[in-house]
């Protein structure tokens, strides 16, 4: 299959099976890879009612056709589950060079079944695939377990691995790779831990087959070239993510003090130029990437090496905790990473901590004896390790903020700043409808990858509830994680402004499939219904109350910042979930309808 | 004439040796590449860059005579003459020499073709006469 690796690879931890089968026609037709191959995978093969924690849930890993190309940003890699920390849907998007060797080991995806009895890691060089025992890793960090794989098989192999966090099934544990690569979101590294696989190592040097060779080269050239020749690339390079620090900050949408306000007093202490210049040595690229928004950092304070801080984690465990050293925030993004949990959610619990600490709610006693007033940094150090290990207080906060709060009670759900269980990420939306509806319908939980709306409220009016925001976010979720659907990165398209109509030529010449970006729409509309379906399927009575956010959007304006005085009216919030089902096609409930589900050649998956 | 890179600039994309091995072999495949990148992380955290020199040690040293000059002056492997015998190997003082006998039916090593500066989005590849002369 032009564009593919061909084959999807099973493994059972269980048996100790290890299988491969042709990738379905149909199922690439229909789903196209990536995300789409993780979210039917997902559906179709885990039971009903599976625990995340068990057995029966899978971790579905995949690759997609732009994967390990000549195309800018081909190295994003689709992690798939049952997510242990909202019971849903999760779907966590790797950059880094790992899904290019999954093609180049002439594969699309790798499902990992069952639940193994020891620690093992899977090894995978070309057609050699193993289960290996993983005792000498286990209880590693991910720095130093992926030094070790990659002087044991070397540099062209490429490692996922899982740390602490994952091991001890912290429910937001993500998978690191390239020394600073996540798989943050949802608690995909939770399940890689369950299933005691400490880590995949894998290497590939088999080629990629492309339908038209000559074409795709030309076309992939003129990718680079609009890359190249965009105004706004050495700016992006030099700052990356970090570019928004500033202007979140004075549009009221960076997350400070457990998102009770959008600016931050201190703030210019975490602007990108502050940062670029203190800490950062190299620029750090995916695969295939032209324009790198890795910064990859050095902290003399700390003495340590760091690949980041990027714009969420500077917002979640640095404003948000009312931390406002780069160094600081730099150093907590390493005990992060090197632990192996999401330093959004990470930075969330530990603000919802602080919070219920300033409030008297918590205290000392509560809290193995820390001061969690904002802004302790040595503090925020400690309570990582902590949550990693399920240690005293890190066990309450390793659950994450929604199941935290409900163990506590006092009212510390108001200020639990989740959509679905899922923590919401770096921008505080108390005056940004379009942003927030993105955050309280996306497929994952508050995640802002899906539909990056924010820009647009700004544009048309941050209040504005009408038709055409909501159409907008509906479009930006079709069409912006079909990146993460064909394996590669949408920030080229999104940062830089190239034509998207450019990356048709390369994408037919490739699969030698046609396909126009209304064909690729339709197909995130189908994944978008289908991820739906799988919420409504697994959680008893789910419907529009697990689209509502955080009461701190519409209860509480903020005192502070460029937001001051300003909120979302609940009747507004309701208002635009309406639209949104309506638009969607949708029942008042928002469920997708049978009529719409057929529409989108779903009927039979979901029967 | 040849390619220079400038190391603090890498960002260890591999673009350039995508684009390495589909002008040499038309295949999708960075292991046929001729250049390396090398990380070193996590610490110091930089990336190293071999290329060809174009220096002609490989060619002076093939018993096939297998290794010419193109046009642009650049040593190239003519795929038909090499016997894969390796001689050229251990002469290239940078390593990127390849003969890989399960990968390809013959050596190879950079022709100067250009594709590999075209990809480059931080602009750490050009080639010119002179290292300073900067693309």
């Amino acid at each position: 299959m032009n564009g593919y690796g061909g084959k999807i690879l099973r493994v059972n931890l269980t048996t100790g099976k290890i299988t491969k089968e042709q990738t379905p026609i149909d199922v690439a037709r229909d789903f196209i890879g990536g995300r789409g191959f993780g979210a039917y995978f997902l559906y179709k093969e885990v039971p009903r009612g599976a625990d995340p924690l068990g057995p029966d849930n899978k971790l579905i890993i995949s690759s997609g056709p732009m994967s390990g190309l000549m195309i800018p940003g081909a190295g994003k890699c689709d992690f798939t589950t049952k997510s242990p920390l909202t019971g849903g849907y999760a779907s966590a998007s790797m950059g880094g060079h790992f899904t290019a060797e999954i093609k180049y080991a002439g594969l699309d995806s790798i499902i990992l079944e069952g639940i193994s009895s020891k620690p093992v890691f899977l090894f995978i060089d070309n057609d050699r695939v193993e289960l290996r025992d993983a005792s000498e890793y286990w209880g590693k960090g991910t720095i130093a377990a992926e030094k070790q794989f990659k002087e044991k098989f070397g540099e062209e192999f490429q490692v996922a691995v899982i740390g602490p966090g994952g091991e001890n099934v912290v429910s937001y544990a993500c998978i690191n790779h390239d020394f600073g690569r996540q798989a943050g979101r949802g608690g995909v590294g939770a399940v890689m831990g369950v299933k005691k696989v400490k880590a995949i190592v894998i290497h590939g040097s088999k080629s990629i087959p492309v339908a038209d060779v000559n074409a795709y080269r030309v076309a992939g050239k003129a990718l680079y070239k609009a890359c190249k020749d965009a105004s706004f690339l050495q700016e992006w390079i030099r700052y990356g993510t970090t570019v928004v620090t500033s202007w979140c900050d004075e549009v009221g949408a960076l997350p400070t003090r457990n998102f009770s306000a959008g600016s931050f007093e201190d703030g210019k202490g975490l602007y990108a130029p502050v940062m670029r210049e203190k800490i950062v040595i190299t620029d750090k690229g995916c695969f295939g990437c032209p324009s790198p928004c890795g910064k990859y950092s050095r902290s003399k304070k700390y003495g340590s090496y760091v690949e980041g801080p990027e714009y969420e984690t500077i917002g979640l465990l640095g404003s948000n905790l009312g931390i406002s050293d780069i160094e600081a925030v730099a150093q907590a993004n390493l005990l992060a990473d090197d632990a192996g949990i999401d330093t959004i959610s990470a930075g969330n619990a530990i603000g919802w901590a602080m919070e219920c600490y300033e409030k008297g709610i918590l205290t000392s006693k509560d809290t193995d004896g820390y001061d969690l007033h904002f802004g302790n940094i040595e503090a925020t150090f400690d309570l990582i390790g902590k949550i990693a290990r399920k240690e005293g207080f890190g066990a309450l906060l390793a659950d994450g903020v929604k199941k935290a709060s409900q163990k506590i009670g006092k009212g510390t759900d108001k200020f639990a700043i989740h959509v679905k269980g899922m923590e919401q990420s770096a921008y505080a939306t108390h005056n940004a409808t379009a942003m927030l509806l993105a955050y309280m319908t996306c497929d994952v939980g508050a995640h802002h990858n899906r539909s990056w709306a924010i820009t647009y409220d700004l544009q048309v009016g941050r209040d504005l509830v009408v038709p055409e925001k909501v159409a907008r976010v509906i479009w930006l979720q079709n069409f912006r994680p079909m990146f993460d659907v064909l394996g590669g990165c949408r920030l080229q398209w999104v940062e830089l402004g190239i034509e998207r109509d450019l990356y048709i030529a390369a994408l037919d010449a490739i699969t030698g499939i046609h396909r126009d970006w209304n064909d690729y729409e339709m197909v995130g509309d189908r994944i978008w219904n289908l991820t739906r379906m799988f919420w409504a399927r697994e959680i008893d009575g789910f419907d529009r109350r697990y689209d509502i956010p955080s009461p701190r959007f519409y209860e509480e304006a903020p005192e502070s910042g460029a937001t001051k005085g300003q909120i979302t009216k609940i009747e507004d919030v309701h208002r635009l979930l309406d639209m949104y089902y309506e638009q969607r096609g949708w029942s008042k409930n928002g469920l997708p309808t049978s009529e719409r589900l057929a529409s989108l050649n779903l009927s039979e998956l979901v029967a | 004439m040849r390619l220079y890179v400038d190391n603090s600039k890498c960002s260890g994309c591999n673009a350039c040796r995508v684009a390495c091995s589909l002008n040499l072999f038309n295949e999708n495949n960075p292991k046929k590449s001729a250049l390396l990148v090398l990380p070193h992380f996590p610490s110091p955290g930089v990336y190293e860059v071999k290329v060809c020199t174009q220096c002609g040690d490989c060619a002076a040293v093939c018993p096939d005579e297998a290794i010419k000059q193109n046009a642009k002056g650049a040593w190239y492997v003519d795929f038909e003459e090499c016997s894969l015998c390796e001689a050229c190997v251990p002469e290239c003082p940078e390593g990127v020499m390849f003969v890989k006998g399960e990968l390809a039916t013959a050596a190879w090593k950079c022709d100067l073709c250009g594709d590999c500066v075209d990809v480059c989005g931080t602009s750490a590849l050009w080639i010119s006469e002179k290292e300073n002369a900067v693309a």
